[in-house]
């Protein structure tokens, strides 16, 4: 494997410089603009997103209470081609990792198999063993997953992580579009792209759909959204969530355990809640089973889940499959239960775990990316080709001491989609989140998802955590 | 709907009410300090204002003077001061961030914009010349949230509740206004019935927003009693405690409608509503204005408490 290739794809324009036919109706419409305007509409944008209240809140950054993650108003447009091979991909992916969540909480054929080594589970905190021998309703782990791609050539695109816990950023896929649809109408009576408006309803649908089959007879299961409260980072995204779901946005202390069944509490007295889309963490989920001092959870209510009064969305202990030591192993994974080849590859991946891995690892430094197995949101990375010879230094003292809280992968020429800048249209690294549903009753993927931008050029780091901002996703009609 | 979320928009609608109040009492108290020549009664003026507000003791532990600008900036913009228009606004704002799933989206944006636009004005300290507009922009915002709600939310409990909320505030805000500047204004009882400097009396009729309704009511005589009556009785001054104490009953009754039953609250609410309605000003007279507010408001204090027990506002 050869670290850092330096082959660029940028998605509008081809190595000529000629605009690549799915943008073609789109160049022609920005060009015949009046810069002046949009530069005005630009502007315009921020406002809008900053009255309607989609802010984020960035921990750490006690000055700015909330954020604005920044929106560029070109979109990424993907082909109804690439799209099809997308969804292929994916599901074939999302199905693998719920059939390996129920062999890992039960028999652990494919460690038994061999293809996984049993050291990937010891000592993983993701891994819950209340979660051994249960089934969760439906049989289904992952209600909702995020799977973040990212392309390098015209038909390379690579899985860079699974978000099998609570993925985010959904929200802004629908504001994104919202904001472009307000802004520039006329291009959506030009360019036939698909919707995505109707995510809210068949999330609902989805949720309600995953009920526990006791509850799921004569009335409408009743869904009700968990947040943390108005302090965590996504709590817009809970609210807007419920409020498009027409469900109930709750908070641990509106929530106890009353015959059996997870209750809530509303003005007339305690209402029983079949399905709960929780945005809260496993660890915080039920002081009784986890942290006990948590106050963000509801008491008691693994018991009512392991009994059949609750789904919860995400099953608790679907993190093991996002863990970003068993990623490594996802080409297996996915091969072991579908007994296919996969259609959508990961990104190459060292496992510093591995003596020899390490040894390469360490010699390669200054061109890979490494990453802690447990981090997210960019935290605890190394970017190897833009770090100073000291931090390099730091960072192998680190993996010397720990190598099996490491992997590395080598740094993609992540394909570019211009942004809109005071000086013109300008390459920027992009990835993608789609947004997937699972329930007993099928797979469905939100055509598009959430394309993250890194907004300085040339960085590799789309993180809204870091600087990145966000784009709105367009798949064209057939 | 959530016993939470009911909480959240009652709430709400107390903090934009009481805010907007304040930038009346303010506005007020500035007028009456500018055309009072002597130091002292302006500082007395002033003092009236905080007393009113129930901030006067907040205010001497924070400053040794009492200035104009000092006591207007406390009550606007002190980031300290929990009771000051800047942090009552971010508190409602707060509130509907909680609820912003019961809310509309035009509620929401209201809110939000009036939050934005206040912080903004409110980051500077004010001075005596940019007053006007600040408080202009205070009232507008509370406007500006009313008739969102008005023109978009449903007629349901939630509605309900923070009608509630408005309506027992500005019921607390116009006993506690009267209460407190009618014995500044009048010297002694004595003087009840007697025409007094109208100029004097216009101002508290102006820190209710209730002067030329008054005016055209009463053909522009001023008479004390007739002030504490139109304050207190009047059935069509919406500021009033009579209207106020209309409008919580068919809130109330909205919501017993709805969730099919009545609680302790609405007895209570019966109760305090039947001694008001049936009540004479001279009556009110004879057991003293002050007894009888006093009593109005903790009267009103037991219904809020009722409220928030009945339908469950905390665990």
């Amino acid at each position: 494997m050869s670290a850092a290739k330096s082959i660029k794809y940028d998605e509008m324009l081809d190595e000529d410089g000629s605009v690549r036919p799915a943008y073609a109706d789109f160049r022609n419409w920005y060009d015949s603009q009046d810069k002046a305007w949009l530069k005005r509409q630009d502007a315009e944008a921020e406002r809008f997103f900053r009255r309607i209240g989609i802010t984020f809140n960035v921990y750490g950054d006690d000055a700015a209470e909330e954020r604005l993650i920044p929106f560029d108003m070109i979109p990424r447009i993907i082909t109804a081609r690439e799209w099809r091979k997308l969804t292929r991909g994916i599901e074939q992916r999302v199905r693998a990792l719920n059939a390996f969540l129920q062999d890992l909480y039960h028999r652990q054929e494919i460690i038994r198999s061999g293809r996984l080594p049993i050291q990937a589970l010891r000592n993983n905190e993701a891994f819950l063993t209340q979660m051994i021998g249960f089934t969760p309703p439906g049989a289904v782990y992952t209600h909702i997953v995020g799977i973040d791609l990212v392309r390098t050539g015209p038909d390379d695109f690579m899985v860079l992580e699974d978000n099998a816990r609570t993925p985010s950023g959904v929200s802004y896929m629908l504001e994104n579009r919202e904001t472009m649809m307000a802004m520039f109408p006329e291009l959506f009576t030009k360019i036939p792209v698909r919707p995505v408006s109707d995510y809210p309803r068949r999330l609902a649908r989805s949720l309600r759909a995953c009920a526990p089959p006791a509850f799921k007879g004569s009335k409408r299961p009743v869904v009700a959204v968990l947040t943390p409260g108005i302090y965590n980072s996504a709590y817009f995204e809970h609210a807007f969530l419920a409020d498009q779901m027409g469900a109930e946005l709750v908070e641990g202390s509106d929530l106890r355990v009353v015959d059996g069944r997870v209750a809530m509490r509303t003005t007339c007295g305690y209402q029983a809640v079949d399905v709960i889309y929780r945005r809260v963490d496993d660890d915080f989920l039920d002081p009784l089973s986890f942290n006990k001092n948590s106050v963000l959870g509801v008491a008691g209510i693994m018991d009512v889940y392991r009994a059949g009064g609750i789904t919860i969305a995400n099953a608790p202990g679907t993190g093991i499959a996002d863990d970003k030591a068993i990623y490594s192993y996802m080409p297996e994974i996915v091969e072991f239960y579908t007994g296919e080849k996969p259609i959508l590859n990961n990104v190459p991946t060292w496992r510093c775990s591995e003596p020899d891995s390490l040894a390469y690892v360490l010699d390669n430094l200054k061109d890979l990316v490494v990453k802690e197995v447990h981090g997210s949101g960019g935290y605890g990375m190394l970017i190897g080709p833009t770090s100073s010879k000291k931090e390099l230094a730091a960072f192998e003292e680190k993996l010397r001491a720990r190598p099996e809280n490491y992997i590395a992968q080598p740094t993609l020429s992540l394909s570019t989609v211009p942004i809109f800048t005071k000086e013109g249209l300008a390459p920027r690294h992009v990835d993608l989140r789609p947004f997937v549903l699972v329930s007993p009753d099928g797979i469905d993927i939100t055509p598009g998802g959430l394309t993250r931008v890194a907004l300085k050029k040339g960085s590799l780091v789309v993180n809204s955590s870091q600087g990145g901002g966000t784009k709105d996703s367009w798949v064209l009609d057939e | 709907m959530l016993g939470r979320a009911a909480y959240g928009v009652y709430w709400m609608a107390r903090y934009l009410e009481r805010a907007e109040n304040t930038a009346r009492l303010i506005d007020v108290g500035f007028h009456l300090a500018l055309t009072r020549g002597d130091k002292a009664s302006q500082d007395e003026e002033w003092k009236s204002v905080l007393t009113t507000t129930g901030q006067l003791g907040a205010y001497e532990a924070a400053h040794k003077e009492m200035t104009g600008p000092q006591v207007f900036n406390f009550l606007l913009r002190d980031k300290e001061n929990p009771a000051s228009v800047l942090r009552m606004v971010e508190a409602a704002r707060t509130n509907a961030r909680v609820v912003r799933t019961s809310i509309t989206n035009e509620v929401w944006e209201a809110t939000n914009d009036g939050w934005m636009t206040l912080s903004e004005i409110l980051s500077r300290p004010v001075r005596e010349s940019n007053l006007g507009e600040v408080l202009t922009a205070i009232r507008g915002q509370a406007t500006l949230v009313r008739g969102a709600m008005g023109g978009s939310m449903l007629r349901n409990d939630v509605f309900n509740f923070a009608r509630i909320g408005t309506f027992i505030e500005r019921a607390d805000n116009t006993a506690r206004i009267l209460d407190v500047k009618y014995y500044v204004l009048l010297p002694s009882v004595a003087w009840v019935g007697s025409s007094l400097d109208n100029a004097q009396w216009d101002t508290l009729l102006r820190s209710v927003a209730g002067s030329r309704a008054y005016s055209w009511l009463n053909a522009g005589s001023m008479d004390p009693r007739d002030i504490a009556r139109f304050m207190i009785l009047d059935g069509q001054f919406p500021r009033s405690l009579v209207f106020c104490f209309e409008k919580i009953r068919s809130n109330m009754a909205g919501l017993a409608k709805q969730y099919g039953h009545e609680t302790g609250a609405h007895e209570l609410l019966r109760n305090v509503g039947a001694r008001l309605h049936q009540t004479t000003i001279e009556e009110i007279f004879e057991v003293g204005l002050h007894e009888f507010l006093q009593d109005f408001i903790g009267k009103t204090n037991l219904i809020g408490d009722a409220i928030a027990a009945d339908y469950r506002f905390i665990e």
